[in-house]
């Protein structure tokens, strides 16, 4: 067995700390042969933390394109030729679409715009959604409307979105080459206003967007060092139009190493199946990955892509005994 | 008839990749007249509204 996984077996596995960013470089290196055992090692190192449970949530667009930032892999930017035109959701749509996302047994529901920060109109939207929502169905709301301000924190925790996604979306060194409408500083800015504000951090991002594997151990180590409640690991989807239209995806070994790989950066935290995983990695994938240290799904559409049916999902969590979280274990 | 996915006539060109890529994906353009839809995705379908030829669904 490589010295790599015995050192993880006993720094991750038996006493629950998260390897450091050395460590997670040496198991994004491992050959392909030693793939099976680093998987059942982040399955072990999940189970043992996290339990069985899988987490179920669904997303929404409230606010799809025309925004004013430059992320490179987005088709939502209105600064390139994407097809992708603005549009808002109706309150009585959003609502609906809370209704089916908990008919699938989802716990969480997270509603997300494509702006830079909030205005005073998606406030508006927000007040009125979340509570219309919280009228009407039993679920979780999140919610990620980029940058914040703590007046924009305090009245999401007022509202009672109760987890709040803004993701890195890459390392801190490589940021610059996605994104140059704002800094990850800027970002980590807005992380920490949420973190201290009771409210649970989402953080994540994408693999793919031409980093190097350094980078990648970079961004585990950066995503351990914020320590969020959860981690959505999107791999690119490459949008027609964007800067990284043209990028290939990324290769299915790779996506199950980087999924060990963080679940061994971060032996506690639930760890997401965003977007790209289909394309990435197929029907198959998704198994390869709940059962390599993956202990969350987002279930049917994405923002401006569509999914897997929810249950081809949920008929996969049964197959492999692993229960859907309830809302009781959540609150 | 123009490609629902790249907006392109239907008839010139190979659209084998768009139809491929279209399993994941919303359709993006009119198919009667290549206008830019506003297409709404929701977790279990979606919505495509051309101005001229009204909304098509999932
Ligand atoms: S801020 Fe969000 S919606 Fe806007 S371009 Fe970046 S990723 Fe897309
Ligand atoms: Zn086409
Ligand atoms: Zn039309």
């Amino acid at each position: 067995m490589p010295e790599i996984l015995d050192r993880a077996r006993a720094r991750v596995l038996a006493d629950g700390a998260g390897l450091d960013e050395a460590g997670i470089l040496e198991v994004l290196r491992l050959p392909d042969e030693d793939l099976p055992e680093l998987l059942q090692l982040a399955h072990d190192v999940r189970m043992k933390w996290c339990g069985p449970e899988v987490e179920v949530e669904g997303i929404v667009s409230l606010k799809t394109g025309g925004c004013p930032e430059d992320c490179h892999f987005c088709s939502q930017s209105g600064l390139f030729t994407s097809p992708v035109r603005a549009v808002w959701l109706d309150i009585p749509s959003l609502v609906e679409a809370a209704k089916q996302t908990a008919a699938t047994g989802a716990t969480e529901f997270c509603i997300v715009a494509a702006v830079r920060g909030p205005d005073e109109r998606l406030m508006a939207q927000m007040r009125e959604g979340v509570k219309a929502i919280k009228e009407a169905v039993d679920i979780q709301v999140a919610a990620s409307l980029g940058m914040l301000t703590q007046e924009q924190v305090d009245e999401l925790v007022a509202m009672g979105v109760h987890r709040y996604n803004h993701n890195l979306e890459t390392c801190r060194s490589y940021f610059a080459n996605v994104v140059t409408t704002h800094s990850w500083e800027e970002r980590w800015g807005t992380l920490k206003m949420v973190r201290d504000s009771g409210m649970e951090v989402c953080c994540g991002g994408i693999l793919g967007l031409g980093e190097s594997v350094e980078q990648r151990a970079e961004f585990a180590a950066q995503l351990a060092e914020l320590d969020p409640h959860e981690v959505p690991l999107n791999f690119l989807n490459p949008r027609p139009g964007t800067p990284l239209g043209d990028r290939p995806v990324v290769e299915g070994k790779d996506a199950l190493r980087a999924i060990a790989a963080f679940r061994l950066a971060m032996p506690r935290t639930i760890l997401r199946y965003a977007g790209g995983r289909e394309i990435t990695l197929g029907d198959l994938g998704t198994r390869d990955g709940l059962l390599g240290g993956i202990n969350a799904v987002i279930v049917g559409n994405y923002l401006t892509t569509l999914g897997r049916p929810a249950t081809s999902d949920l008929e996969l969590l049964q197959e492999l005994k692993m229960p859907v979280k309830a809302l009781s274990a959540t609150l | 008839m123009y490609c629902d996915r790249c907006g392109q006539a239907a008839t010139e060109g190979d659209h084998s990749a768009c139809a491929a890529a279209r399993e994941l994906e919303p359709p993006r353009f009119c198919p009667d007249c290549r206008r830019r839809m506003k297409v709404q995705v929701v977790p279990t379908g979606w919505t495509a509204t051309c101005v001229e030829h009204g909304v098509r669904h999932s």
